[in-house]
């Protein structure tokens, strides 16, 4: 077998009924990891490892906060993905795959900022810091709520597809754009945020014995998390395919009668 | 393609055409902000870089549906696209007409609403100069949401949902040069910021306009 | 210049609509589509215009030889039929308008606003852009709506000069304008559906 073979045979799952019948097979197995790692890492984080000596026990929203931080921008990164697969090779079950992520990722994002929110409150004295990290977040959410509004406007589903797609790519371009202005502008203002900032979400604490001891449950959560996002966009993909085939149908029958 | 940037603009200038809204509204949005926020001069002269740029901003956006919808509604966008003019040309055209019309106005009436506004002095000049930098990269930008939206009814709203984020950067650049030259600082950075995102924004966006206004068309 | 098409099929919003389509199109000849309401006939004529890509099949001869006249002119309600017109003109290429004006008797309208001529003015001038392209096959979406019989009767010479000079016409209409053409009906080329098993198709 090929390297050319085989992805030759990752083409294949763009056929609707050859994806839904696999993906279908997968996906308990993607469900069960996705609990169980959750919980895991949430029982072991929450319960089994120490408050931080100056945070408390408030640090312990990071094993919720980073990885849905983490998967928010891997869902946009997994739509620009799958809307170039579709621009190049039509594909329809990319674009519906991308259709489908896109309120995982938008929930995702709000986790994120509300997560943060929480954690700001008794360590910055504020629920909101116009913190670099929390705005790019914050105008993350704007293009994703724009992308699916674009989606449900356009009824025809390749111009849908299509546009979306665009709007994706351009998104992208800018929302990085976007990052660099936001570190630029909060930069001037207030530098004194990133440092706690850095060590306490990058999980990189100077002293490792810190580290390590949160480090292990939140890379459980994230692995959880990572394979609760990949169960959710199946599922939606396949929901998305059915209400796809459905309208197909119906302009079948349109056409016919 | 001279003859569409004419057209455009005699189309802009007659009754109808809708010149002078986005400077109206500059106009009153930047009359109300003092009754919002309370009329002490030091507070204005604090906030108003970054009102005069909201302000362009939104007056800017404000015209945004206009900008190709009436073309695609008549039919001229179909005709355009059957024209040995490259899609690309048409948008880009359209964006600079749109420019003239809407966004250089804003510019020339900032300094005077900067007045109102208790901008101090040093700031004039570096208002006029980061918004004529930026709104052309509004323009451009604009004009991708419009192609994007072009074919929807009730296109409008989406239309501000999808182009706001786009603003950003342009936003964050422009109004750090209007606010930091009014205070006295340097500008060099994210002058030079504003003008590389402009440059290329303008270069580069209206191909995707094009091919999004010949998605919508087909 | 022969417009060719050959086994051409053609969708709209994404659903097949006609299929199995080949004609081809001689200079100086004119035909007239014809086919019940909604079977796809302003679709065959964006897709020939450039405007839509086809599903299948080949059209030769139409690249920047289509002068495409749909349902709506593209006039600007506040330029006078003058500048409407010669705004086509230049971005078409063409010089002089006043064959245009001539044709659709429009010289003594030419500065009247295009939004206070009448429909059937306003028709009128739509034709007239299309004399100013100066391109040699003529697309026309049921060109003699709310034309009036005088007013069709200059169409359809406007159209039978044309065909004289050597151009070429494909005429959406219901009404017999007495040009010597054939009439193409498309009814016998509505796609069928699709069978049920297809790669990618799979949806239907």
């Amino acid at each position: 077998m090929s390297i050319a073979a085989k992805a030759n045979a990752l083409w294949e799952y763009a056929n609707p009924r050859k994806f839904l019948a696999t993906s279908e097979r997968v996906m308990p197995f993607f469900w069960v990891t996705s609990i169980t790692c959750i919980v895991v890492g949430l029982v072991w984080g929450f319960f089994f490892t120490p408050d931080d000596f100056r945070q408390g026990s408030t640090v312990k929203i990071i094993y919720l906060h980073v990885p849905a931080a983490l998967m928010a921008i891997n869902c946009w990164l997994m739509m620009l993905a799958t809307s170039l697969v579709w621009l190049v090779r039509r594909h329809h079950v990319s674009a519906l795959a991308a259709r489908a992520a896109a309120p995982v990722g938008v929930v995702m994002t709000l986790i994120a900022l509300i997560t943060g929110a929480i954690w700001g409150q008794p360590m910055w004295g504020t629920w909101w810091e116009w913190d670099p990290r929390l705005t790019s977040f914050l105008i993350l959410f704007l293009f994703y709520l724009g992308y699916i509004a674009l989606w449900e406007a356009i009824e025809d589903s390749d111009t849908a597809a299509d546009l979306t797609s665009v709007l994706c790519l351009v998104g992208s371009v800018f929302a990085l754009l976007s990052r660099y202005a936001v570190n630029f502008w909060n930069q001037g203002l207030h530098q004194g945020a990133s440092v706690m900032r850095a060590a306490a979400v990058t999980g990189a604490d100077t002293e490792e014995k810190v580290s390590n001891v949160y480090f292990f449950p939140l890379l459980v959560c994230i692995i959880g998390f990572v394979f609760l996002f990949i169960a959710l966009v199946l599922y939606r993909t396949g929901t998305e395919i059915r209400a796809r085939r459905i309208k197909a149908l119906l302009a079948r029958e349109r056409v016919s009668g | 393609m001279i003859a569409l940037l004419l057209r455009d603009l005699k189309l802009a200038l007659r009754a109808g055409g809708g010149f002078g809204l986005g400077l109206a509204f500059f106009l009153i949005v930047t009359v109300l902000v003092p009754f919002s926020v309370g009329p002490q001069s030091s507070l204005l002269s604090t906030i108003a870089p970054g009102v005069l740029w909201l302000g362009a901003l939104l007056a800017c956006l404000l015209s945004l549906d206009r900008l190709l919808a009436l073309d695609w509604e008549d039919g001229s966008l179909d005709l355009l696209a059957t024209a040995p003019l490259p899609l690309e040309t048409v948008v880009t055209v359209k964006a600079l007409a749109h420019w003239l019309t809407t966004g250089l106005p804003l510019v020339l009436a900032a300094p005077f609403l900067g007045v109102l506004l208790n901008l101090p002095v040093p700031g004039f000049l570096w208002l006029v100069v980061s918004l004529l930098l930026g709104t052309p990269a509004m323009s451009v930008i604009g004009t991708f949401g419009a192609a994007l939206t072009v074919g929807l009814k009730r296109g409008g709203l989406l239309l501000s949902l999808l182009v706001l984020p786009l603003y950003v950067p342009t936003l964050i650049f422009g109004a750090e040069v209007a606010r930091r030259g009014a205070t006295g600082m340097e500008t060099q950075t994210p002058l030079l910021m504003l003008a590389g995102i402009t440059a290329a924004t303008v270069a580069l966006l209206p191909f995707a306009s094009a091919a999004v206004l010949r998605i919508n068309l087909r | 210049m022969t417009l060719t098409v050959t086994d051409l099929a053609i969708a709209r919003g994404g659903v097949p609509v006609l299929e199995g389509l080949s004609f081809a199109l001689q200079p100086g000849k004119a035909l007239i589509l014809r086919g019940p309401n909604g079977i796809g006939k302003t679709t065959l004529l964006r897709t020939l215009a450039g405007l839509q890509r086809p599903l299948a099949g080949r059209i030769e001869g139409a690249e920047d030889q289509i002068a495409y006249a749909s349902h709506s002119d593209g006039l600007k309600p506040t330029l006078t039929v003058i500048e409407n017109l010669s705004f086509w003109a230049s971005v078409f290429g063409t010089r002089d308008i006043q064959p245009a004006l001539d044709a659709f008797a429009l010289n003594e309208l030419s500065d009247r606003h295009a939004g206070n001529l009448s429909a059937g003015q306003k028709r009128r001038l739509g034709l007239a852009r299309m004399l100013v392209t100066e391109r040699p096959i003529w697309m026309l979406d049921e060109p003699t709506v709310s034309l009036d019989k005088n007013a069709v009767q200059m169409f359809a010479d406007a159209v039978r000069a044309h065909l004289g000079q050597g151009g070429s016409a494909l005429i959406a209409t219901h009404i017999d304008l007495g040009l010597n053409g054939e009439v193409l009906d498309v009814g016998p080329n509505k796609a069928k559906p699709k069978p049920i098993d297809d790669f990618d198709g799979g949806f239907l």
